[in-house]
């Protein structure tokens, strides 16, 4: 068999992700669309290598209001698959069946895989899926993608429909008014559906919806649109509604009509009904909330506390025990210094000390996928809603910010499960304000110094700090940035199922190595980068005193930067540029920098400082740009270099702003 | 009446959607079309936003939007709704 490209579209929900695991094992590749930060997964088949399947984001519909359905029929449209797989939720089928209306618009062949089929027989239901396959004119193969049932049948009809594609027959549900009007507007675009390679019927039914992105593609004459406008017209006033209702009831009406005939529904499956007794208690009046911080609390404990805490203790011990025998080694080749100290103090302690969060990504992904498979997440999302509503978000993007108390990393990677890339991009650029665990030691230290009677106080206000500046922060991007196209809040509560665990675990393995990758790639070299900094001076001489390297003189003219923010001093501004590489460095390098001891820093530090400018210096530590680790991580979900470094930016922007109204409004009162 | 003013437990028949753009694509897209009978099924902690059951599914919408849709309370209501329980 030649080479062959499948596309898999479904309904979010619809077990699509468990089925494409299932097809491709792990032989998959994840990405993003170009141009969005809409993930796209490409696998090759377990028995049919030479064939890739690429997984689709969850959808309801093709319309051209959100930009994971814009990616979809944009890649059907330009990528032309062999073949659409359209898995089908057969427990919620007329709403599933919604999307496959549209797809099969698209004239490409297509294969139903109706999902979840053993559900509806266990609860007593049936669904004539030979009737359903001749009704619609598509080939349905009923599966069960968690119990690998009917995977083996899917292939085949797969490997039949690749040798003998078979059009979708076609699709001519449409009646009376509705039937005209795209009739009638067929003939008049059929030229310019052909030359820009579209489905003559997709395009003409997207223009009777009013669809502004084909009406662009189209690129028709101002004759012809008004002509199409016409016709839409009168077709609304002979139905009494709009042409978008019109459609959509259109639609549902041909699905309740072969629904009647093929689908016997009894009862609600039994996943349903215990799902609606298990939503008693999640989703309850006053235990709904209470229930959902105890189950975080949990999850905090066990991630950073219990297992995550230990295993990072013990990579820890591993990464150094490994840089100790690789420092002998090197001194028994007898490579030079300076060599020496790149391998030791460049790279492996560079990139030892963020592998060492490694554990607590993968435990903590580990359950947000327990929480994102079970259908939990939504449950989050319709108790949390409207504490984030103000600020333009849903609260969907509760839990990526709540992770971002423990480390901004995992919590910007978790933005990926937000079903719209608006809320995703937002999520991102706010969450490192949620002030992550690595800066603790720096607020310690000032604290200590400064504020020992009040340093609970201390504490608390710099956490508030950090939510107001994200509050604010989303006041405005919501007014700027992000405005207008705010996605609706209709969410779908899926019925509760039992992860599985093959998913869980790929899903796992795929954060790890996303952030292995990255580890050995931008934080290698940006490690690289802040040795040579920190080791040579200007003449590029190898220095032993790093008070005199490079690092420190960009620090001391950084310092005329930071004296509005009452800290002119080149030790601090040095110290917040090795903040980059992980938080914790600030108080690392201030201490070198003073003393070159902990003990004394405390003492140092008031030449430093004053009381209003350590407060000032705080605020900034906070919200400035977050470390090179959640740097990469925002690169890569947001997909491009200009997006990722105009995020810092904002938050280094917002940082200095709040900094000096704190340190300049202070002055005025103290 | 409007949908967000029917009490949980209580259901009736949309009669029409209003609203404009992507909201009211949405809400027609998810099977809120004129002559679909749904329940609400409860509110969240907050007060907002609503579960709904239509369809044979569960869907939660925020009040606001729930406004924008008319609907025909059913007098004998028992809370079943699409093609059984």
């Amino acid at each position: 068999m030649t080479q062959a490209l499948l596309a898999l579209a479904g309904n979010q929900n619809s077990g699509k992700t468990t089925l494409f695991n299932v097809l491709t094992g792990s032989n998959q590749h994840v990405g993003n669309f170009p141009g969005v930060t809409v993930e796209k997964k490409v696998g090759q088949l377990k028995d049919l290598k030479e064939v890739s399947l690429v997984d689709l984001p969850g959808i309801y519909s093709l319309s051209p209001y959100t930009s994971e359905e814009v990616v979809t029929r944009d890649f059907i449209l330009q990528e032309h698959p062999n073949l659409i797989i359209n898995i089908v939720d057969a427990t919620n089928i007329e709403r599933n069946l919604y999307l496959t209306l549209q797809l099969m618009e698209l004239q490409v062949p297509m294969i139903i895989a109706l999902n979840m089929m053993d559900e509806v027989v266990q609860s007593g239901n049936s669904i004539d899926t030979e009737l359903l396959s001749k009704q619609l004119g598509v080939p349905i193969v009923p599966i069960s993608a968690a119990r690998k049932q009917g995977i083996n049948e899917l292939i085949r009809t797969i490997k039949k429909m690749l040798k003998h594609p078979v059009a979708v027959l076609k699709p001519d549900f449409c009646s009376g008014e509705v039937h005209r009007a795209i009739h009638a507007i067929a003939h008049i675009i059929e030229d310019h559906a052909k030359q820009c390679d579209y489905p003559l019927r997709f395009a003409a039914t997207k223009l009777v919806e009013g669809d502004a992105v084909m009406q662009q593609k189209l690129s028709l004459h101002d004759d012809d649109i008004h002509i199409i406008e016409d016709i839409v017209k009168s077709m609304e006033h002979a139905l009494q509604v709009d042409r978008e209702a019109a459609l959509a009831d259109m639609r549902y009406c041909y699905i309740e009509s072969i629904c009647k005939d093929s689908v016997c529904k009894v009862q609600e499956t039994y996943g349903q009904q215990r799902s609606e007794k298990i939503d008693r208690w999640l989703t309850h009046k006053y235990l709904g909330i209470p229930i959902f911080i105890l189950l975080m609390l949990f999850i905090f404990y066990i991630t950073f506390s219990v297992i995550g805490g230990a295993l990072q203790e013990w990579l820890e011990i591993g990464i150094e025990a490994f840089t100790e025998q690789f420092s002998i080694l090197l001194n028994n080749i007898g490579v030079s210094s300076w060599l020496h100290e790149l391998l030791i103090n460049g790279v492996c302690n560079g990139v030892g000390s963020v592998l060492s969060f490694l554990p607590i990504i993968v435990i903590l992904f580990f359950f947000l996928s327990l929480l994102e498979d079970s259908g939990y997440m939504a449950r989050v999302a319709f108790v949390m809603d409207r504490s984030l509503r103000r600020i333009g978000l849903s609260g969907r993007s509760f839990v990526p910010m709540l992770i971002g108390f423990g480390c901004s990393v995992p919590a910007i990677m978790a933005a990926r499960t937000l079903s719209s890339e608006r809320d995703r991009k937002m999520t991102i650029l706010l969450t490192p304000f949620m002030s992550c665990s690595a800066k603790l030691p720096i607020y310690g230290m000032i604290t200590a110094a400064f504020f020992p009677d009040h340093a609970a106080l201390i504490l608390i206000s710099v956490y508030l700090l950090g939510i107001l500046v994200a509050i604010l922060s989303g006041l405005l991007l919501k007014q700027t940035v992000f405005q207008g196209d705010c996605v609706p809040f209709v969410m779908e509560l899926p019925a509760y199922r039992i992860p599985a665990a093959k998913s869980v675990s790929l899903h796992m393995w795929e954060k790890a190595k996303d952030f292995l990758h990255r580890a050995f790639t931008i934080i290698f070299t940006a490690s690289i980068l802040i040795w040579f900094l920190q080791s040579f001076d200007w003449q590029l001489h190898y220095i032993s005193d790093s008070s005199a390297s490079i690092l420190a003189s960009l620090g001391s003219s950084l310092a005329r930067v930071f004296a509005p923010l009452g800290f002119n001093d080149w030790r601090a501004a040095t110290a917040l540029i090795s903040g980059v590489t992980a938080k914790e460095s600030v108080v690392s390098t201030l201490s070198v920098l003073t003393q070159g001891n902990d003990a004394a820093l405390a003492q140092m530090l008031p030449q430093i400082f004053t009381p209003l400018s350590a407060y000032a210096f705080l605020a900034f530590t906070v919200l400035y740009m977050p470390c090179i680790a959640a740097f990469a991580a925002t690169k890569r979900e947001l997909g491009s270099w200009r997006d990722a470094l105009l995020t810092v930016g904002y938050q280094t922007a917002a940082a200095y702003i709040v900094a000096l109204l704190i340190f300049q409004i202070g002055s005025l009162f103290l | 009446m409007t949908l967000d003013q029917i009490k949980p437990g209580k259901g009736g028949i949309i009669i029409a959607v209003n609203g404009e753009g992507a909201l009211r694509r949405r809400l027609l897209d998810m099977g809120l079309t004129p002559k679909t009978k749904v329940v609400v099924k409860k509110t969240a902690p907050m007060g907002d936003p609503i579960e709904l059951s239509l369809r044979g599914y569960m869907l939660s919408i925020r009040k606001d939007d729930a406004a924008k849709i008319e609907i025909e309370v059913i007098a004998d209501d028992t809370g079943l709704v699409g093609t059984g329980r």
